[in-house]
């Protein structure tokens, strides 16, 4: 191992030499921690709603106002008749049409009972689904409300009262902060390494390397502990980013944040270096590498839930290193989990790095 | 010179797939030689030179390189050369002096010893003044020579020199020879490979490769005499043409 700090401060020399790197180190988490747990949330907020009033009543109105008071809606128009409405839906204005029948006030005095029409733009099922249940949960107040007016002798209903536990604020952001660390992490770590080795047989230093008696774990090792060193700085940075910008703190342990990032970030560099040794230009590795940056993240449970997956395509995400340090960490982050409870997390992914390290290191040929 | 053998290879061959780039070569050379590789491009010459130096198995047959079989004990070959490759290798993006430490290092060297011996290149080289200057910022004929001098760096009994001069200029070749003498007197066997028949005639013996084969092997003075011209040029032409091989 005596070459080794010669080759680490040959390694450091160029990363930092290289001016767009540092910039890159700086400016990537300061973007996935400012400016995308805003963007990335899936709340549905902001509908747009047309509405057709057809009995112009006092009850008709207080219906409007409460769901013109509401989060969620925004009343983009009242109109005259289905088809101008329809029309808007058409072109993309509003997202709901709210029909009150035009004996809304009699009939409920009546009958106790009135209908109201609901069309739903579904293109975005979720979005579709979610208005839809928000809507029904202020007529079924509005009702509720009215038939205590009314002084009508109800039967208590039978009500839910949720708890949320961990995230009370059902806020999206804890939640993404953590996910979008691991992912800023594979987007730097994970490919820089991949354009490296390759990067020194574009230019034919490898050569030079290669003919000398260095060993490969040493040469292997003098890659990959920047990359080590850069991405625990990311993790602080971001850490730090999160909690100043959002108040986002880990329940957890922040050693612990440290440890699975420690593994994972070996882990990644390793895949990345693997790759880079069986590639034989630089695009080559860019687009492999890419390839599965993409699978890793869209099947890592950063946006859709792997529980809500397929079985077979639950499983296939035990090969995704990503799954396993975004569960964790959104546990550490959210739940405050303790390194005995993410032991399941922890022995895949330590499991996961030993591989891929071993991989990097043997596909690294000196001699074919 | 001496009779002591420090490079022998016996039908060295490499195929890829169904192309033999190196077919059989056999040959052997002797400690503190100059011995010119010699060959038209595609010949085969930079594929043998690499089984040398231990970075291609060889397909077939067997060499040794400073006693160590090339097949198998290629990590101890390494220890024992140094290689200068027809790319330029050396660090752009590190001074003349981080790339000397850097290698110097690799091999083991003390780093006092290395400091020393930095001192004492760049003052034979008149390159003081160039220790902290990025490589990149160097003409090509100063990198050549920095390349030779970083070959040779760690003192080793054998360097290997692929195409050393190409692209510069006659001046700075000649001051190149001088350096290869230099580390010939020095005891160093020095392997090179060229596309210039006057430098095949500072060379002390001579191979000529035509598709993948020695055809010709010899001191110069013997192989103008056996093909009956008057400079290296002549003989390397007549067997040249021969060749099936394109560019």
């Amino acid at each position: 191992m005596k070459a080794l700090p010669y080759l680490l401060t040959k390694e450091y020399k160029q990363m930092f030499r290289n001016w767009l790197l540092p910039v890159v180190f700086i400016l990537l988490p300061i973007a996935m921690m400012n400016v995308v747990p805003r963007i990335a949330t899936q709340e549905v907020k902001n509908l747009t709603i047309a509405v057709i009033d057809c009995d112009h009543s006092t009850l008709s109105s207080r219906l409007i106002q409460k769901l013109q008071a509401s989060e969620f809606f925004n009343l983009y128009a009242t109109c005259p008749n289905y088809q101008t409405a329809y029309d808007l839906l058409q072109e993309g204005r509003v997202d709901f049409i709210v029909t009150i029948e035009n004996e809304f006030e009699p009939n409920l005095y009546r009958t106790g009972g009135a209908d109201i029409m609901v069309t739903v733009n579904a293109v975005n099922g979720m979005k579709g689904g979610l208005g839809n249940s928000y809507l029904t949960q202020i007529v079924m107040q509005y009702a509720q409300e009215l038939s205590y007016e009314s002084g009508a002798i109800m039967r208590r209903p039978v009500t839910v009262e949720p708890r949320y536990l961990f995230n009370a604020a059902l806020d999206y952001k804890p939640y993404m902060i953590p996910a979008l660390m691991a992912m800023t992490l594979i987007l730097l770590v994970g490919f820089l390494p991949a354009l490296n080795v390759v990067g020194e047989k574009e230019r034919g230093t490898i050569e030079q390397i290669n003919v000398t008696p260095v060993s490969r774990i040493e040469f292997i090792l003098s890659k990959m502990i920047p990359y080590w060193t850069v991405g625990l700085f990311i993790v602080g940075f971001s850490m730090l980013l999160a909690w100043k910008i959002h108040g986002v703190t880990p329940a957890g342990s922040i050693g612990l944040v440290f440890l699975f990032n420690i593994v994972y970030v070996f882990t990644i560099s390793s895949l990345g270096l693997t790759i880079s040794n069986y590639s034989d230009n630089m695009r080559q590795a860019a687009i492999v590498m890419f390839f599965f940056i993409v699978i890793f993240i869209l099947t890592s449970g950063l946006i859709s839930p792997i529980a809500s997956m397929p079985h077979w395509a639950q499983e296939a995400t035990r090969l995704n290193p990503l799954r396993y340090i975004i569960t964790a960490m959104r546990e550490i982050y959210l739940k405050g989990s303790t390194f005995h409870q993410l032991l399941s997390q922890f022995i895949p992914l330590c499991i996961y790095g030993a591989l891929a390290s071993t991989w990097a290191v043997t596909s690294f040929q000196k001699n074919n | 010179m001496t009779d002591e053998i420090v490079i022998k290879a016996e039908g060295l061959t490499k195929r890829f797939g169904d192309f033999t780039a190196t077919d059989h070569v056999t040959f052997e050379v002797r400690k503190g030689e100059i011995f010119g590789f010699l060959g038209a491009n595609g010949a085969g010459k930079t594929t043998a030179m690499r089984m040398l130096c231990g970075l291609s198995q060889p397909s077939d047959g067997k060499a040794t390189v400073a006693g160590y079989d090339v097949a198998t004990e290629y990590e101890q070959v390494k220890r024992h050369i140094g290689y200068m490759s027809q790319k330029f290798s050396l660090y752009d993006d590190l001074t003349v002096e981080e790339n000397l430490v850097l290698f110097g290092g690799i091999y083991g060297m003390p780093r006092k010893k290395v400091q020393d011996k930095i001192t004492e290149l760049l003052q034979e080289l008149g390159f003081e003044s160039e220790r902290k200057t990025m490589v990149k910022s160097l003409p090509l004929g100063w990198k050549q020579k920095l390349a030779f001098s970083l070959a040779i760096f760690h003192e080793p009994s054998i360097v290997f020199l692929d195409e050393p001069t190409g692209g510069v200029d006659p001046v700075t070749r000649r001051q190149f020879w001088e350096l290869i003498y230099r580390a010939a007197d020095n005891g160093i066997t020095v392997f090179v490979t060229t596309h210039y028949m006057d430098e095949a005639e500072y060379c002390d013996r001579v191979s000529i490769m035509v598709d993948g084969r020695i055809d010709a092997l010899g001191s110069p003075m013997q192989l103008k005499q056996q093909f009956h011209g008057n400079s290296m040029y002549d003989v390397f032409y007549a067997l040249a043409r021969t060749a099936k091989r394109g560019d």
